[in-house]
């Protein structure tokens, strides 16, 4: 821990110390850019307070250990980007149907394959269903400072903890190598989540079973509960299904993984407005663009066009009804993101109105303000 | 009277979903054996498995236990044990899981010299899948995707293995029964990467397709009719060898682990 105060810090290693603050206590990784210098960071942070940090053979194995290391009771990391992020996916579902809660930083770059290691906001969509199925919900965050990059970094392990979910920090190239002022606050000051465990009678003990919009205590490994995990369609016992004939048995555990995120989205759910209580354009933008969004609304504001902003912080799961609530009133409404637009169609089908929502997708990078204003000048 | 493992087994989880004859239902005996003559609390027992049929088989043993992803129960075993050095952590896997899909966690496993224990069933197939060739599969097999003879050679594990840096490496088949349940016993005592591969009959598909022989106890009849000691190969010709299974110990020494390194990394900081 550092003394509480102001630094110039590289967004990367403002990560790394969001997750040392919010009580992270392992960390594998492989070495990719844009992520290599949280690795680096963890490697000389973790051991100071106790923690593992490994280097493992590749992404795949990263993720398996990070949730094994969950599963035994210790807050759990892993950071990467683009291609390991796809490697990554497999164990991503894995978490998912075994509630294990676990931090993925995934530093985008451009895509697909290696694409090139400069900034993308190409897997807005791959976090939200990259692993295979149907069937799951899962909790992305998107910061756009350095300042974020410690705080959502912090978020992301309580949000995990609290709702047993693996959740995504989708930082970008821009964010995570910008070097800017962090405030660290005082450590006391900040609110730590930590996971129910299970404190029945091991007899009792069933992992899987807690109501549709909650997840069951924990019985971490080596605690006596001699519990099964596996990411088979599994009962409430933890007993894998085989059959189609018995899917019943796993039916609610198997809703429960979508539920217990979806009823709790007002308590998830994060967003950042400016000027939109009478905007009439509204720009919705998230990571770096936000910020060029943010400068591109106040100069508009100068010139006398009502502009706005909406930020998304929380990318997923997306709120559709406070979308369409807080879009209401504007005329139309601007989506800067740098992809070929995934973001756009979520704004779409939310405000349920084609011809109001007009794109502003970039390929590499990020926005400029002025891109951005021209946009604005364009349609008001 | 009641099995003396009863006690080690989730009896309530039975019926299993295993051929009958397989080597599987042995391989859990003796691992489950081998704890309970170390006196191990299998409070303190976590079995670690992949995807395929030999990782079906954790659930029905009394501790914890995951079925994870394929090819990757080595990796989740380094983040537990390394979570809990307190804990034993076995890994009970197949071939193709085991060295096929998760070949590269096995030798990094290995050359970190993590303090696991990993038992390997062989049955030379890619058996849950039905039946199909695998990195182990001998040269010449027919199998569901070699239907002209399998046209590659098939991996000497303990060799690799022992190349990778495991401290303890051992083969034994399905007829070995008390050496492999020592070997076992031995793996879970040693401060560092052990290996132990277990040469099993799949009636179903090895006996079937590769072996011809229908009845599992053929099966290991077989093996025990080519299969030699290590410590008995040295008048064999390489012809005469080429053949034969060879079983033993092949690697047991000491060399510090993983977790200890990190107990004197942090002695250092």
């Amino acid at each position: 821990m550092i003394k509480p105060g102001s630094y110039f810090m590289l967004g990367n290693h403002a990560c790394a110390l969001g997750a040392i603050y919010a009580g992270c206590k392992f960390f594998a990784a492989y070495p990719i850019t844009p992520q290599s210098e949280i690795a680096e960071e963890m490697s000389r942070l973790l051991p100071k307070v106790g923690g593992i940090f490994i280097q493992m053979e590749d992404e795949l194995a990263s993720i398996c250990a990070t949730i094994g290391a969950s599963l035994t009771g210790l807050k759990a990391m892993t950071a990467t980007s683009g291609p390991g992020f796809s490697l990554m996916q497999e164990g991503i579902g894995y978490a998912i149907a075994t509630e294990t809660p676990c931090v993925i930083v995934n530093v985008q770059r451009v895509g697909p394959s290696t694409g090139s290691i400069f900034g993308q906001q190409g897997d807005i969509m791959q976090a939200r269903w990259g692993t295979h199925g149907g069937i799951y919900e899962i909790i992305a965050l998107s910061p756009s400072s350095v300042q974020d990059l410690f705080n959502l970094t912090i978020q992301a392990f309580n949000l995990s903890e609290e709702y047993r979910v693996p959740v995504i920090v989708l930082s970008e190239a821009s964010v995570s190598h910008l070097r800017e002022t962090l405030k660290v606050p005082d450590i006391n000051e900040i609110n730590l989540v930590n996971r129910k465990l299970a404190t029945c009678d091991p007899n009792e003990y069933k992992p899987f079973e807690a109501p549709l919009n909650e997840c069951p205590p924990m019985a971490i490994l080596g605690s006596g509960y001699k519990v099964y995990y596996t990411g088979h369609l599994h009962t409430e016992e933890g007993h894998p299904v085989l059959s189609l004939v018995r899917y019943h048995l796993a039916d609610k555990v198997w809703r429960r993984l979508s539920n217990k995120i979806k009823s709790n989205i007002d308590k998830i759910i994060r967003l950042e407005t400016k000027y939109i209580e009478d905007a009439e354009i509204i720009v919705i933008a998230y990571g770096m663009s936000a910020r060029a969004a943010l400068k591109a609304v106040m100069d508009a504001r100068e010139m006398g066009i009502k502009a706005g902003m909406l930020r998304l912080i929380t990318i997923w799961p997306f709120h559709d009804s406070l979308i369409r609530k807080l879009c209401a009133s504007a005329r139309s409404i601007i989506v800067a993101e740098v992809n070929n637009g995934q973001i756009l169609y979520e704004v779409k089908r939310a405000v349920n109105n084609d011809q109001k929502v007009i794109p502003l997708l970039k390929l590499v990078d990020t926005h400029t303000p002025d891109e951005i204003l021209l946009k604005i000048k364009e349609v008001a | 009277m009641e099995h003396p493992l009863k006690k080690l087994i989730k009896t309530e989880n039975l019926p299993h979903e295993f051929c009958p004859g397989c080597a599987i239902g042995q391989v859990y005996h003796w691992v489950a054996r081998a704890i309970d003559e170390l006196g191990i609390d299998m409070n303190k027992v976590v079995l670690v498995s992949g995807i395929g049929c030999c990782a079906r088989g954790v659930r029905f043993v009394r501790c914890d236990a995951l079925t994870t992803l394929h090819g990757r129960a080595l990796a989740f075993a380094t983040g537990i044990k390394l979570a809990n050095p307190n804990l034993n952590v076995i890994v009970v896997t197949g071939d193709g899981d085991g060295s096929g899909i998760g070949g590269n966690h096995l030798i990094h496993a290995a050359r970190r010299n993590v303090e696991l224990t990993v038992v390997l069933l062989n049955n030379g197939v890619y058996a849950s899948t039905g039946g199909q060739v695998a990195p182990t599969t001998p040269h010449g097999a027919y199998t569901p995707t070699t239907p002209f003879g399998n046209i590659e050679d098939p991996f000497d594990l303990c060799k690799l293995l022992e190349a990778a840096g495991a401290v303890y490496v051992a083969r034994w088949t399905t007829y070995h029964v008390r050496p492999a349940i020592e070997s076992i016993k031995k793996g879970i005592k040693k401060k560092g990467f052990s290996f132990i591969e277990i040469i099993g009959q799949c009636p179903t598909y090895l006996g079937r397709y590769v072996l011809k022989l229908y009845e599992p106890v053929e099966c290991i009849n077989w093996f025990k009719n080519n299969s030699i000691r290590k410590e008995l190969i040295g008048n064999l010709s390489k012809e005469e060898l080429a053949n034969k299974i060879i079983v033993g110990e092949f690697v047991d020494k000491e060399k510090i682990g993983l977790v200890e390194r990190y107990q004197k990394l942090y002695g250092k900081i």
